[in-house]
């Protein structure tokens, strides 16, 4: 599904990943765990094809297809989908028209998942201006299952979100992430986490850990995040329950 | 009128005295330069052209009059049609203005009452060389639940229009009037002179939508003003889409009675050469007066955009709301935004103003492209939304032109 191979991003003169690799197969959820500024959320742009960074070497591999120099909506309509940590708001657009017109655009229904989420309230609203977090996070949750991506890329989905809405969120996530699983294509996700608290909700089969824009090390996401809360990220470069990559 | 002949002399002789005065804001030219001899309707040969059909349909004028209450035209200095569809006869009067000033004696009495006719040479021109305009009166207590239309059309190149149109809303009635103001294509220079003086009596509510289509070489001097009584509301719409080679113009509402509400919709899109000097100036004398002026423009090519407001309270009980935002679609452009509040002796009035300039938000663009949307769709959406956010009530009829306009921007310079 995805490929990521030997990716190096440059912000100005500054190098903000370094040698990224990793693979995604067709139906699995990795998880992306790291301290703030590690580059985790660089990462997730810079696959979806956001922002102003450089990619100085390396690729992102999609199905096959290069995409390290499309644009974002070429990446969004071969199926990338991303929910970033703040959504800009937009106060000129409305949540109702933009999932209309999306609707629209990937032959789906909107009024069925904005019910699901409850944003009935908000779709005559302009999108994300004065949102709660959990309010921004339910919209845009709203704009991918109409998106409907085969790939799906996460930004801290409990980020601003209160507990009551965390369940909303990672049962949102979840459905999105499963919805076909069963079926011959498997969606793939990739969610970076401060919490945990989203692996609640998702079945997650691996996990890897970034400092100072590298990947320090990969394993099983439960084990990794229970060595981060006993000793830190650093700790993690010690432990001995984890691939070192 | 008693004097009659007196206040004509004196009008006559103010506007004299200002013919060489230049507005207070906006480019400086020469009317004269636009003054021919009397242009008729010769171009029409019984029935409109097509081109001519096209260009009133721009500016919001259905030939074909379906759902209108009444229509009046103007072709050059030739009034064309003036007529009240037969459901809406003795609920509103539509009539040339030289024939209503015949008609009504007291009509002098609002005659230059609201505009000053030595405001500048633009208004001195118009009294000087006055040829044509309209009469709208919507009865007392009448109901006018379509819109009432009007086209003023100008034929012929290098040539001008001078006209003085009164609108009266009597006490307690309600109407919307479309207004446009139009060029056919083969048109490229010309003027247009136009004073535009309204009169919303007690209780009364009137919707005046302009809708302004000129030609790349055109300069437009509108000048118009607003008297709102107890309990009235008027609301006026304005929308220019279309080049123009200079358009200033600083409409008036004066909130003389209590209770008295006004909103003013400008949408401007300043494209090519276009100077756009416009501004608003609402002015709360009378109790609990509310009063909103909001506008949006789009910059692009290598247009001049100036967005003007004014807020003035005299009520201790007033309240306005002044926001003018633009939006730079090209680095070829100038904006400026300037708002500015005035309390006289009314400490408690609450005035308030927003501006911004700016391009679209680049991040914006992104983020609705990671859902799919092309660049363009993008910009076209967040355009379409800038130019009516916070607009409300919009007529359908200028919903609909915002949104063709957003569609079809050049993204080219971006």
């Amino acid at each position: 599904m995805l490929e990521v191979e030997g990716l190096t991003v440059k912000a100005g003169d500054r190098i903000i990943l370094e040698d990224i690799s990793f693979t995604i197969a067709p139906g699995e959820v990795h998880i992306l765990l790291g301290p703030n500024g590690s580059g985790k959320s660089t990462l997730l742009r810079a696959i979806m094809g956001m922002g102003d960074q450089e990619i100085v070497a390396g690729k992102i591999i999609y199905n096959g297809e290069d995409i390290t120099r499309l644009t974002v909506d070429e990446r969004a309509r071969l199926g990338l989908g991303i929910a970033v940590q703040h959504s800009p708001a937009l106060p000129e657009v409305r949540l109702r028209d933009l999932a209309g017109l999306l609707a629209e655009r990937y032959g789906t229904s909107w009024r069925s998942p904005a019910q699901a989420l409850n944003c009935d309230y908000l779709l005559d609203r302009g999108l994300n201006e004065n949102f709660s977090g959990g309010e921004s996070k339910r919209a845009e949750l709203l704009q991918l299952m109409i998106q409907n991506p085969r790939l799906l890329l996460v930004d801290e989905p409990e980020s601003g979100v209160d507990l009551e809405n965390i369940a909303v969120v990672g049962e949102a996530l979840n459905k999105l992430l499963k919805g076909e699983r069963i079926k011959q294509r498997a969606k793939s996700g990739l969610i970076i986490t401060h919490t945990g608290y989203i692996l609640n909700y998702v079945n997650a089969d691996r996990g890897y850990v970034m400092l100072n824009g590298r990947l320090v090390c990969e394993g099983n996401p439960r084990d990794l995040f229970e060595v981060i809360n006993e000793r830190g990220f650093e700790g993690c470069l010690e432990c001995a329950t984890c691939k070192r990559i | 009128m008693r004097n009659l002949q007196a206040y004509l002399k004196e009008l006559k002789e103010r506007a004299e005295k200002a013919l060489t005065v230049p507005a207070a804001f906006g480019p400086d030219f020469d009317p004269a330069l636009y003054l021919k001899e009397e242009t008729d309707a010769a171009a029409i040969d019984g029935d409109f052209s097509r081109r001519m059909k096209e260009a009133m349909l721009l500016s919001g004028f259905d030939p074909e009059e379906r759902d209108r209450a009444g229509s009046f035209m103007q072709q050059n200095d030739a009034v064309l049609y003036e007529e009240v569809a037969r459901a809406y006869k003795g609920q509103v009067e539509i009539m040339a203005i030289e024939k209503a000033l015949e008609k009504y004696d007291w009509l002098w009495d609002y005659w230059w009452r609201a505009v000053p006719v030595d405001q500048d040479k633009y208004t001195a021109y118009a009294a000087l060389y006055q040829k044509g305009g309209y009469f709208i009166r919507i009865l007392p207590g009448a109901q006018i639940d379509q819109p009432i239309q009007s086209c003023l059309l100008q034929s012929e190149n290098e040539s001008s229009q001078r006209v003085h149109n009164i609108i009266i809303a009597e006490e307690g009635s309600r109407a919307e009037i479309i207004s446009g103001c139009t060029t056919v294509p083969q048109v490229e220079t010309g003027m247009h002179l136009g004073i535009s003086e309204f009169y919303v009596k007690k209780g009364a509510f009137l919707s005046f939508t302009m809708i302004h289509n000129w030609a790349e070489e055109f300069h437009v001097r509108p000048r118009s003003a607003a008297i709102i009584e107890d309990d009235a509301t008027f609301i006026n719409n304005y929308l220019l889409l279309k080049p123009v080679r200079s358009l200033q113009s600083n409409p008036r509402a004066i909130l003389q009675g209590k209770g008295a509400r006004t909103r003013f919709n400008s949408i401007v899109y300043g494209q090519e050469d276009t100077v756009l000097d416009l501004g608003t100036v609402l002015e709360l004398h009378g109790e609990n007066t509310r009063g909103e002026a909001i506008s949006r423009a789009a910059a692009d090519g290598r247009s001049r955009i100036i967005m003007r407001g004014k807020l003035v309270a005299s009520s201790n009980t007033a309240q306005a709301l002044l926001e003018c935002k633009g939006i730079l679609l090209s680095p070829n452009t100038e904006m400026a935004a300037i708002p500015e509040l005035e309390v006289q002796g009314a400490p408690r009035a609450e005035l308030s103003h927003e501006a911004s300039v700016g391009p679209i938000s680049r991040e914006a663009v992104e983020y609705l492209m990671s859902r799919g949307l092309t660049e363009e769709e993008a910009t076209s959406l967040l355009l379409q939304g800038f130019m009516k956010v916070g607009i409300t009530g919009l007529p359908e009829i200028l919903e609909k032109a915002v949104d063709e306009m957003t569609e079809t921007i050049s993204l080219g310079t971006m």
